[in-house]
């Protein structure tokens, strides 16, 4: 067999269950159902395996700082008695500078346990800087395959600090131009070197998540004695809050409210290299955070570990201007300069814990490392260099890819939410031609945490809306 | 003449644009879907030369040579009027809160 496009492609299943040594055949149940738990339960790892494992790599126990000042800021546009205590999970403490290092730790763990000699992981964000510092301590190879690059040649420069850190960590960064063939490149190299497949989406990739969760609701009992009313969590494949959710709830914490917030890029074409470098967040966003929740197997591994919509009670986006908005706050009012990605949830709790009594706390349970490159200054520069026009005004009127809108007040930074319902609509779908079952409606019920009846009421309302 | 031995970056097509998957928007279609990676040198060569590297992994790629010595030159960026603009209204709003 060659190399070629669909050669590659075909075998993609074999690579696949080469670099993973896990056989996702046997969770796969009659229909369209699969094993969701017994696949989670099958890794081998306790939670308090995955604790000693990050704690033997100086990952986890990341401070959680109450926002005060923040928290006062919001207050003020909101009514009386009204505006949640704000906190935040630094996880930029993290090595490498970010969560993501709770998952590579648990994929480089299961690398050198497996026996291999190297990793692979596809990734253009922080999750490549984490994988190739993990690698670094474990004594293993590491290769990043990045979309970096419009047809121009012209790089996102957030991708090209990521690079940077990676190959200060001594990795091999392969980077390329736009579009979803990264996966054939990805596959090339698997098949090639035989390393691991670090992907952020096996068990092990998103279990490392687990113990956020887990963290942010014990240790909120112990200081605060109760547990946080809402935790938000910014949304691109899902990993991040499916692992948080499945955290908070190892801890007890089941009634918290799990949110996802991503940033609006609606209208921009996530495989077109034309609107590419029209953005100004990599991640984070609409054009992840929608299709890998309403199809999370379209991920890198056959079943994939992160099914957001399993855990989520709300989605809410916010605009890029408003994310910039809230990083300059963070940074005058708390001392923290973090990076503009990381702050997408917290410019949603801002306006969220308007909505919410004062005795209430909202968690926001990630922020990142900032720097050259992947600063709010930089990524704001560099759009305005690419065309983009940079204003003042009602956020509401910013057109990704067009422009970006600065709040001209905190009270103008405003949360939109993204009605579950639609969303539970393009996850069904995908299903549609099929022939149902009984079991097949109880796992969309599960996959999309509502009941069957509902299930069944939303397939009525998708048929209507074709007549 | 560039030593070998040399860090450089290399390019390379990795699928012209008639053999890219089906699944594209136009624009992207039109393009071949390329590589950019570096490594180190095997024979001394010129800029423009195809050429085979060492990368960090110890593979060998080969491909056009594009630049000799990369680095990085990525910034903070430069100045933007509407940032001091937000900056001073976070202030101003914040002024005296307790």
């Amino acid at each position: 067999m060659s190399n070629s496009y669909l050669d590659v492609m075909n075998k993609k299943s074999d690579i696949m269950k080469e670099a993973l040594k896990l056989d996702y055949d046997q969770y796969e149940l009659k229909g369209i159902a699969f094993d969701y738990e017994k696949m989670m339960n099958d890794s081998g790892y306790t939670l308090e395996d995955v604790k000693r494992i990050q704690l033997d790599n100086n990952v986890g126990n990341t401070p959680l700082i109450e926002l005060k000042r923040l928290t006062l800021y919001a207050r003020k546009f909101a009514e009386e008695g009204y505006g949640a205590r704000i906190f935040l999970k630094d996880e930029a403490a993290n090595i490498s500078g970010s969560f993501k290092a709770r998952r590579a730790a648990m994929s480089i763990h299961q690398a050198v346990k497996l026996g291999y000699k190297g990793v692979v992981a596809a990734t253009s964000g922080n999750y490549g800087a984490a994988v190739a510092a993990l690698a670094a301590r474990a004594g293993l190879k590491c290769i990043i395959v990045q979309e970096c690059y419009d047809s121009n040649g012209i790089g996102q420069p957030e991708i090209i600090e990521k690079a940077r850190a990676c190959e200060a960590y001594g990795a091999e960064v392969i980077q390329l131009s736009v579009g979803p063939e990264l996966f054939y490149e990805f596959l090339k190299i698997l098949q090639e070197t035989q390393y691991f497949n670090a992907s952020l989406y096996s068990p092990y990739g998103v279990m490392g998540i687990e113990t956020l969760g887990y963290e942010i609701a014990s240790e909120m009992a112990n200081r605060e004695h109760k547990y946080p009313d809402m935790v938000i969590c910014t949304n691109a494949g899902g990993g991040n809050l499916t692992g948080t959710a499945r955290g908070m709830i190892k801890a007890g914490a089941k009634h918290t409210k799990i949110v996802a917030a991503s940033v609006d890029l609606s209208g921009l074409h996530m495989a077109s290299d034309h609107d590419f470098n029209k953005k100004s967040f990599t991640t984070g966003h609409t054009g992840f955070g929608i299709p890998f929740s309403t199809f999370p197997d379209r991920s890198d591994v056959p079943r994939s570990a992160a099914r957001p919509l399993r855990y989520m009670d709300k989605y809410v986006l916010v605009n890029q201007g408003s994310v910039f908005f809230i990083t300059e706050a963070l940074a005058l009012l708390e001392g923290l300069e973090r990076g503009p990605a990381g702050n997408i949830s917290l410019a949603a709790a801002f306006s969220l814990a308007q909505t919410m009594k004062k005795d209430e706390i909202i968690v926001v349970q990630e922020s990142e490392y900032t720097g050259a490159g992947k600063h709010m200054k930089a990524q704001v520069s560099f759009a305005y260099d690419h065309g983009i026009e940079i204003i003042t005004g009602n956020p509401i009127n910013e057109i990704p890819g067009r422009n970006i809108v600065f709040p001209r007040t905190g009270a103008e930074l405003k949360h939109k939410d993204l009605p579950l319902d639609q969303l539970r609509k393009s996850y069904i779908k995908h299903f549609l031609e099929q022939k149902l079952t009984k079991k097949d409606v109880s796992f969309l019920a599960e996959e999309l945490k509502t009941s069957s009846n509902h299930i069944l009421e939303l397939m009525e309302e998708i048929n209507e809306s074709k007549k | 003449m560039i030593k070998k031995n040399t860090l450089v970056q290399i390019y390379k097509v990795v699928l012209t644009y008639q053999n890219r998957s089906n699944n594209l928007p136009l624009d992207t279609r039109e393009v071949p879907f390329e590589m950019r990676i570096k490594g180190k040198l095997l024979k001394a060569a010129h800029i423009g030369d195809t050429v085979e590297i060492l990368t960090a992994s110890n593979r060998i790629e080969s491909g056009i040579l594009i630049v000799e010595k990369p680095f990085y030159n990525h910034s903070f960026g430069h100045h933007i009027q509407a940032l001091e603009d937000i900056k001073e209204t976070i202030l101003k709003e914040t002024e005296g809160l307790k």
